[in-house]
């Protein structure tokens, strides 16, 4: 342990390798020292073992009915009790974080690249590449996200994956944004200069120089979003235009339950526990990054 | 072909250079012959900087003639003459790559250039700035700024180009780490047959690297002279004479204020 420690802080690393290494160690220690950082890190671990493991952690099948068994209160049998199908809460809840993941991940994969991308590219040339650009970002901009996304999911008809395209295309603006505001800051700057001078052409410098300059700052607003982003799918899945039934989806779950939050509290309320945990594992997680990444602060620590 | 002190490495001929509606640098022509290192100097603001911009291709809005090594320069930055000339900038704090390891700084222009054989030409290079091989995966902020622009020199010299463009290579760094890397740029031009053309504002400067130099004075030179002027303050025109004097005399000879 001691050898592989000091092998991974060495000054002198020897290889390419040990030096992205020893860099990564480096703020993983950073991230390590932020309590709430570790208390996100941990939730979202939680959520990840979670979907990964859920036909072995659920007691139950997330769709099937017991209709003997409805709308039974949290007992031993039935940990989030159960719903107006007989279906057991937790299972569902369970089963949800895979859903959760996948429309968190895939809007990620989407959106953050394509803002990234859009925002370096009018940051780096400026002039009319920028204005167009940035036009085209303050239209999406200047609409409500949420309404935005339901119009999207009204024209490619309801269900996960459009929802998923929906918020992407409506979360892509902000990273734009971002991007392009940090590539400002450097477009001018001699080691953009130089590169250029080595015969380099502008994709790769874009590619290779300008865009591992904004993912740090990228990485963090994307965490930080990613509790809006689930929030967002949720209220599709509420209003009935995120996954459709019988998928255990958080938002949709707790739209069935509206009917009966007077009477089973239950029914609602487990699934937006869920909700509020993990938006705010994303958010501690996303401000421990920050405080890692951010380059104002890296020079400090 | 031949070394040949007759062959010209950079003719700048009516050159006038614009930013916006501002002309900076108005009717240069200077000359400087291959394996030459000639000096720019002048105050700051007077447009030094902005011929090296405007040769390299940073500064495009030009006109009147510019051509390296009998070949004339477009008005961008092109692939080709990257292999040709190569400029070290004034800040080695800004001027490399934050979050870039120096293999990785030097191995670039390779790269671009398809060239083989980069690990090997990198420690060779490493080794040619008098930089042990341990910091070669280190990133910049784990470097002092004579290893920075050390680092900076070696990835100008990657591609072996004949001419380099020097912007106050040495002016932002400590003065006893200054000297360094002088004789370092002093021995690389000699074993390389290199060609300076350096912007300074420092005479010592001059009078240790450099064999010709024109002064700048709000855009125009007001005189090329040898740089054996700095020793016996042979300027005709009033304003070097003036800076010359401001320079205290003789940089060389130390009885003097």
């Amino acid at each position: 342990m001691g050898t592989a420690k000091s092998w991974l802080l060495d000054d002198s690393p020897a290889s390419r390798l040990q030096a992205s290494l020893g860099r990564s160690y480096r703020m993983a220690r950073m991230l390590m020292r932020n309590p709430l950082a570790v208390v996100g890190a941990l939730i979202l671990l939680t959520l990840l073992v979670t979907a990964a493991f859920a036909p072995w952690i659920a007691p139950y099948s997330p769709l099937g009915q017991d209709l003997g068994a409805r709308l039974l209160p949290p007992s031993a049998a039935h940990w989030m009790g159960t719903d107006e199908l007989g279906r057991d809460i937790f299972s569902r809840v369970v089963y949800g974080a895979r859903i959760t993941l996948m429309i968190v991940v895939l809007v990620a994969v989407i959106a953050a690249p394509l803002g990234l991308l859009i925002g370096a590219i009018a940051g780096y040339f400026g002039g009319w590449v920028d204005r167009l650009l940035m036009g085209l970002t303050d239209v999406f901009l200047s609409m409500p996200k949420l309404i935005l996304a339901l119009a999207f999911v009204a024209a490619l008809g309801p269900g996960i994956e459009n929802a998923i395209i929906a918020i992407a295309i409506t979360s892509w603006p902000a990273y734009a944004r971002i991007a392009r505001a940090e590539t400002l800051t450097f477009r001018n700057a001699e080691f953009i200069a130089a590169t250029r001078l080595l015969g380099a052409s502008h994709g790769r410098i874009i590619v290779r120089h300008v865009l591992p300059l904004c993912t740090s700052s990228m990485i963090v607003r994307v965490t930080l979003d990613m509790a809006g982003i689930i929030l967002t799918a949720a209220g599709l899945g509420f209003l009935g235009l995120g996954a459709q039934p019988p998928l255990p989806e958080w938002g949709a779950m707790i739209s069935r339950g509206r009917t009966f939050i007077l009477d089973q509290w239950w029914v609602a309320t487990m699934p937006g526990f869920a909700i509020i945990i993990v938006s705010l594992g994303f958010c501690f997680l996303g401000d421990g990054l920050r405080d890692v990444l951010d380059p104002k602060q890296g020079g400090k620590s | 072909m031949g070394w040949n002190m007759s062959v010209t490495a950079i003719s700048l001929q009516n050159l006038d250079v614009s930013y916006g509606t501002t002309k900076v640098v108005q009717g240069v022509n200077i000359e400087v012959a291959e394996g030459e290192s000639f000096a720019l100097v002048g105050e700051s603001g007077s447009g030094k900087s902005t011929i090296l911009r405007a040769i390299a291709g940073l500064a495009p809005d030009w006109t009147g003639a510019i051509s390296v090594l009998g070949a004339a320069r477009g008005h961008q930055v092109d692939r080709d003459f990257a292999t040709r000339c190569q400029m070290v900038f004034q800040d080695p704090y800004g001027s490399l790559h934050p979050r870039k390891t120096v293999d990785a700084v030097l191995s670039e222009p390779l790269l671009v250039h398809g060239f083989g054989n980069r690990s090997a030409r990198v420690a060779e290079m490493l080794a040619a700035v008098g930089l042990d091989q341990r910091f070669r995966f280190r990133f910049p902020h784990q470097l002092s700024g004579g290893q920075r622009q050390r680092v900076a020199i070696a990835r100008a010299l990657m591609l072996e180009p004949k001419v380099m463009l020097l912007d106050e290579p040495t002016s932002a760094l400590d003065v006893s780490v200054q000297a360094e890397i002088l004789n370092l740029l002093k021995k690389l031009r000699r074993q390389q047959g290199l060609t300076y053309l350096m912007v300074t504002h420092n005479l010592p400067v001059v009078s240790f690297m450099c064999d010709r130099m024109a002064i700048m004075q709000k855009g125009r030179v007001v005189e090329i002279a040898p740089a054996t002027a700095l020793h016996d303050g042979s300027f005709t025109d009033p304003y070097s004479q003036s800076l010359y004097a401001a320079s205290g005399g003789n940089p060389d000879r130390k009885d003097q204020p």
